[in-house]
C-alpha cells in the first residue's frame, strides 16, 4: 500500500430501512501507482500532482493575462486619447492588439479553464487520486510555459512581436507591410502556437481519459457535476479543433521560411513581384476558423459548466433540467464544428455557403438558450445567497445573454454584412467570450479558493472587485456596439476624418477608455486579495459553501497528495441534492449513502486536521 | 439588494440608451434598406429577450434571496416547461433567420442589368476601373503589373484598351442604377467598405470577388478598408461620389482610356523621376 494520507475513519453506516445485516460494499481500494515526490523540486516545480499543475497553469495564465491587460490599457489610451503616449505608433498599436487578443483567447482563458480548473477539479470531482497520466500532465504544463515564454520573447526580438491581428491572416501576416512580418515576430508567434497545441494535447488526452476511466465507483456519467461535463466536452472539442490551427501554423511557417505557397498567391508587394504563386489565402481562413469557432465554445463550455455549479450551490437548489443541460453541452459542442465559416461571410468565399452557415449558426442558439433558461429557472424558488461567487454568476448571465443575443445579428448572414469588421464585432466577442467567461473564472476562484488554500478570500475586497468589474465591463462593451452600428471599423489606429462618424462618438471613445482603466485597476485589487487572503483569510473549513460535490468532501483541506484517504469515496447520488424535501439539511453530499446514514461528525472537520 | 437595483438599471438603461443615444447607423444610400429592416427586427426580438431575462433574474434575486427559515423548492426537471421554452426559442430564431435568408438571396443575386466596374486594392490605396465603350472590362492578371500598368491589364485583350482607370481620385457611380462591384487585390486582403451602402466584401489577391448595390441618393461618401492590411490600414481611404446618370456618363467620357495612358505614361514617369 502506498503512503496515502489517512483521513478520518468513515462512520459506520447503518441504514434504517434495509435489513440490519446489509453492509454497503466497501469503496474499492486498489494499489495506486502514483508518483510520490520526495524533494521540494519534484513536489512544487517538476510536479506530477494535478493540483499543483493546476496552480502552475493558473498562475502562468494569470501572469501573462496581466500583460494582455496592460496592452488593452495602452491600446484604449491610443483610441481614446490619440497621441497621448508618443511611443504608441501604428506598428506598436497593431502589435498590442495582436498580442492582447492571442493571449486572452489562448494563453489565458483556454489555459486557465482546461489546464487550471480542469486539472484541479476533474480528479477531485470524480473521486480520483490524480490524472490518468501524471507525467504527461507535468510535461503539458512545461510545454505550455515554453509556449508562453516564446510569445514573451517576441517582445524582445528585433522588430518586436507580430502585428498581424490575432487571426494572422496571410498574405499580410508574413509580408513587410505588417510589423514582425518579415522579422522574427511572426515566427515566434507560430512556433509558440505550435508548442501550445502540443502541450495542450498532452493535457487534453489526460483529461479525457481521466473522465472516461478514472471515475470512482458510483460516479456514472450522468452523475458528474456540470463543471466536469463542460470541461470534458471542451477538451474533446479542443483535441479535434487545435490540429487545424497546428497545420495552419506549420504551413504558414513553411510559406514564410521555405518559400512554399500554401496560402500565398502571386502578388506584387510595393511594386515588387514576389516569388509566391498558386496558394490560397482563404484556405488559411477555413483552417483558422475550423479551429477558431470551436475555440469560442472551448472557453464557453467550461464556463457554462462551472457557472451551473456556482448557481446551484449558492442558490441552494438543484440545477434545473440537468439532463437537458448535459445534452445541450454535447449538442453545442457538436454543432460548433459546422458553423466556422460564419466568420467569413464577407471573406469572398462562395456566397452560397452563407445559407448553410447562417442556418447552423442560428440553430446553435437553441441549445444555448436552453442553458440560459435553466440557469435562471434554477434561481426561481431558490434560497439565493448573494455570495461573491453568486454575484459573479449573475454577472455572467447578464453579459452572456447580451453577448449571445448580439451573436444573432452577426450569425444571420445578411445582417453581418454591414456589421462585420466593425466595432460591433469587437463589442460582441468581448462580451460573450471575454467578459462572460472571465466573470465565471473570477466566481470560480472565489468559490474554490477555500478548498485550494483552506482560507476564505476577503469579502470586502471581493465586493469592490465584483462591482467595478461587472458594471465597468458592461459600460465598456455595451455602448461599443453602437460605434460599430455607426460604421466605425475595428483595428483602426485612429479614425481620422469621416463624414459618418459624429464628433460625439469620440467622447464615447474617451469614456470607454476611462472605464477600461478603472476596470483594469480593479484586477490589481483582486490579485492583492489572492495574496492577502493566503495569510489573513478567514479559516474556511472543509466545506464552507455546504456543497454536495466530492471535492468538498476530501479528508484534508487543502486535499493532500492522492486526494482521498485510504478509501476512495463511493458516490450514491447526483451532484445536485440541494434542499431535498425531508432531509435535515439543505444539501446531501454525493458520497452520502441513501437513507441519511452518515453521522453529523463526518461533515465537520476531524479533530487535528 | 444592490444587485437587484443594478440589474434593473441595466435592463432599463440599455433600452433607453438604444432609444435616445445619438449613436445609430448612418443614413442609408443604397437599396439595402432590407438589411436595415432585418437588423431592426433582430433588435426587437433580442431586446425583448434580453430585458425579460434580466428582469426575471432581478425578480428572482429579490423574491428568493436567502432567508434562514426558507427552503429552496426541489424540482429537478419540468419537461413541459422545457419543451415550451424550446419551441418559443425556435420560433424566435426562425423569425430572424427567414427574412435574413431571403435578403441574403437578393444580396447574392446580381441583377442582369447591373453595370460592372472594378475596385483594386493595394497597400494602401484604391484604384478603380470602368469598362470603356465596349461595355466590357479587359482581362487582367497580377503577373502583368508594371509601373506603367499598375492594375496588370493584359495588353493583348482588346476589351481592355478602352478601359478607364482612375487612380488617386474619387470613384463615381450613377444614381439609381444597379452596379456590380468587382474586387481585386494585388497584395494582401483588403475590404471595400462604404458604410452608407451597407454592403462590403473582402478582396483577395488571386481572386475576383464581388457584390452589388443600387445607389439611392446623391452625395459623397467615405471609402474605407475594413480588412486589416498592415501599417497603413487606417489610412487607406478614398471617396465615392454618387451622381445623376447623365453627369456620370459625361464625366466618364472625359477620362483617358488605358490605351491613351499607355502612350503618355512613360513620359510622365520620366518626368516624375526628374
Amino acid at each position: 500500500m502506498v503512503d496515502i494520507p489517512r483521513g478520518p475513519t468513515p462512520p459506520q453506516i447503518i441504514p434504517d430501512t434495509v435489513p440490519p445485516d446489509y453492509m454497503p460494499p466497501p469503496a474499492e481500494v486498489k494499489e495506486v501507482e502514483l508518483y510520490h515526490a520526495h524533494s521540494w523540486i519534484t513536489k512544487y516545480v517538476f510536479c506530477q500532482d494535478a493540483k499543483i499543475i493546476a496552480l502552475q497553469y493558473a498562475g502562468t495564465a494569470l501572469a501573462i493575462g496581466f500583460v494582455a491587460l496592460v496592452l488593452s490599457w495602452l491600446m484604449r489610451l491610443q483610441l481614446g486619447f490619440p497621441g497621448l503616449l508618443a511611443f504608441i505608433d501604428v506598428n506598436v498599436y497593431y502589435q498590442f492588439i495582436t498580442i492582447h487578443g492571442m493571449v486572452m483567447v489562448i494563453y489565458l482563458i483556454t489555459a486557465i479553464f482546461l489546464g487550471g480548473f480542469g486539472n484541479y477539479l476533474i480528479p477531485l470531482m470524480l473521486g480520483a487520486r490524480d490524472m490518468a497520466f501524471p507525467y504527461l500532465n507535468m510535461l503539458s504544463y512545461w510545454v505550455y510555459l515554453l509556449a508562453v515564454l516564446m510569445l514573451v520573447a517576441s517582445f524582445f526580438a528585433p522588430g518586436g512581436p507580430t502585428g498581424a491581428g490575432w487571426t494572422l491572416y496571410p498574405p499580410q501576416a508574413i509580408l513587410s507591410g505588417t510589423p514582425g512580418g518579415q522579422q522574427s515576430g511572426i515566427l515566434l508567434m507560430l512556433i509558440s502556437l505550435i508548442l501550445f497545441v502540443a502541450g495542450f494535447t498532452m493535457g487534453g488526452l489526460n483529461y479525457v481519459v481521466t473522465v472516461l476511466q478514472g471515475r470512482t465507483r458510483g460516479m456514472t456519467l450522468m452523475r458528474m457535476p456540470l463543471t466536469v461535463w463542460g470541461i470534458f466536452t471542451a477538451t474533446v472539442m479542443a483535441l479535434l479543433a487545435f490540429p487545424a490551427l497546428f497545420v495552419a501554423c506549420v504551413m504558414m511557417l513553411f510559406d514564410r521560411l521555405l518559400g512554399t505557397s500554401f496560402f500565398m498567391p502571386s502578388l506584387v508587394e510595393m511594386g515588387q513581384h514576389l516569388k509566391y504563386g498558386g496558394g490560397s489565402p482563404i484556405l488559411f481562413q477555413h483552417l483558422f476558423w475550423f479551429f477558431g469557432h470551436p475555440e469560442v465554445y472551448i472557453v464557453a463550455l467550461p464556463a457554462f459548466g462551472i457557472v451551473s455549479d456556482l448557481i446551484s450551490t449558492h442558490a441552494r437548489k438543484n440545477i434545473f433540467g440537468y439532463r437537458m443541460m448535459v445534452w445541450a453541452i454535447i449538442a453545442i459542442g457538436a454543432l460548433s464544428f459546422v458553423v466556422w465559416a460564419h466568420h467569413m461571410y464577407v471573406s469572398g468565399m462562395n456566397p452560397a455557403f452563407g445559407f448553410f452557415f447562417a442556418v447552423t449558426t442560428l440553430i446553435i442558439a437553441i441549445p444555448t438558450a436552453i442553458k440560459v433558461y435553466n440557469w435562471v429557472l434554477t434561481l426561481w424558488r431558490g434560497n439565493i445567497h448573494l455570495t461573491i461567487p453568486m454575484l459573479f454568476a449573475i454577472g455572467f448571465i447578464v453579459t452572456f445573454v447580451n453577448g449571445g443575443l448580439t451573436g444573432l445579428f452577426l450569425g444571420n448572414v445578411v445582417v453581418d454584412v454591414p456589421l462585420s469588421d466593425t466595432m460591433f464585432v469587437v463589442a460582441h466577442f468581448h462580451m460573450v467570450m471575454g467578459v462572460a467567461p472571465i466573470l465565471v473564472i473570477f466566481g470560480a476562484i472565489y468559490h474554490w479558493y477555500p478548498k485550494i488554500t483552506g482560507r476564505m478570500m476577503n469579502e470586502a475586497m471581493g465586493q469592490v472587485h465584483f462591482w467595478v468589474t461587472f458594471a465597468g465591463a458592461y459600460l465598456i462593451f455595451f455602448p461599443m456596439h453602437y460605434l460599430g452600428l455607426l460604421g466605425v471599423p475595428r483595428r483602426y489606429y485612429e479614425m481620422g476624418e469621416t463624414a459618418f462618424v459624429p464628433p460625439s462618438a469620440h467622447t464615447l471613445n474617451e469614456f470607454i477608455t476611462v472605464m477600461a482603466l478603472i476596470v483594469g485597476a480593479a484586477q490589481i485589487l483582486f490579485v492583492f486579495n489572492l495574496l492577502w487572503s493566503l495569510r489573513y483569510g478567514r479559516d474556511a473549513g472543509p466545506n464552507p459553501w455546504q456543497a454536495t460535490t466530492l471535492e468538498w468532501q476530501t479528508p484534508q483541506t487543502p486535499p493532500g497528495h492522492g486526494n482521498w484517504g485510504k478509501e476512495l469515496p463511493a458516490v450514491y447520488r447526483w451532484a445536485y441534492d440541494y434542499s431535498v424535501p425531508g432531509a435535515p439539511e439543505d444539501f446531501i453530499p454525493q458520497n452520502q449513502p441513501p437513507q441519511r446514514a452518515a453521522t453529523q461528525a463526518s461533515l465537520q472537520p476531524a479533530p487535528g486536521e | 439588494m444592490k444587485i437587484v437595483v443594478l440589474l434593473l438599471l441595466i435592463a432599463v438603461g440599455s433600452v433607453l440608451f438604444h432609444l435616445v443615444s445619438p449613436w445609430y447607423w448612418t443614413p442609408i444610400a443604397s437599396n439595402w434598406e432590407y438589411i436595415d429592416h432585418t437588423i431592426t427586427i433582430t433588435f426587437w426580438i433580442t431586446g425583448v429577450v434580453f430585458t425579460a431575462i434580466v428582469l426575471f433574474v432581478a425578480y428572482c434575486v429579490y423574491r428568493f434571496r436567502y432567508k434562514p427559515e426558507q427552503r429552496a423548492h426541489y424540482e429537478p426537471e419540468n419537461r413541459r416547461l422545457e419543451g415550451w421554452l424550446t419551441l418559443v426559442t425556435a420560433i424566435g430564431v426562425v423569425a430572424m433567420l427567414a427574412p435574413g435568408l431571403i435578403v441574403w438571396h437578393q444580396f447574392v443575386t446580381v441583377p442582369k442589368d447591373a453595370s460592372a466596374f472594378e475596385v483594386v486594392g493595394q497597400q494602401w490605396q484604391w484604384s478603380y476601373r470602368y469598362p470603356g465603350k465596349d461595355g466590357k472590362l479587359g482581362a487582367a492578371d497580377i503577373k502583368h503589373i508594371t509601373d506603367e500598368n499598375p492594375l496588370g491589364l493584359i495588353a493583348e485583350d482588346p476589351h481592355g484598351q478602352d478601359d478607364v482607370i482612375i487612380q488617386g481620385d474619387d470613384l463615381k457611380v450613377p444614381l439609381g442604377k444597379p452596379v456590380k462591384v468587382l474586387l481585386r487585390s494585388v497584395d494582401v486582403l483588403h475590404d471595400f467598405y462604404v458604410p452608407e451602402f451597407r454592403s462590403k466584401m473582402d478582396m483577395i489577391p488571386g481572386m475576383v470577388t464581388y457584390f452589388w448595390f443600387t445607389p439611392t441618393r446623391t452625395g459623397t461618401f467615405d471609402v474605407l478598408c475594413a480588412e486589416l492590411c498592415g501599417q497603413g490600414h487606417a489610412y487607406m481611404r478614398s471617396k465615392v461620389v454618387v451622381v445623376p446618370e447623365a453627369e456620370f456618363h459625361a464625366w466618364l467620357d472625359q477620362q483617358p482610356t488605358f490605351a491613351q495612358l499607355q502612350q503618355t505614361a512613360p513620359a510622365k514617369i520620366r518626368q516624375a523621376a526628374k
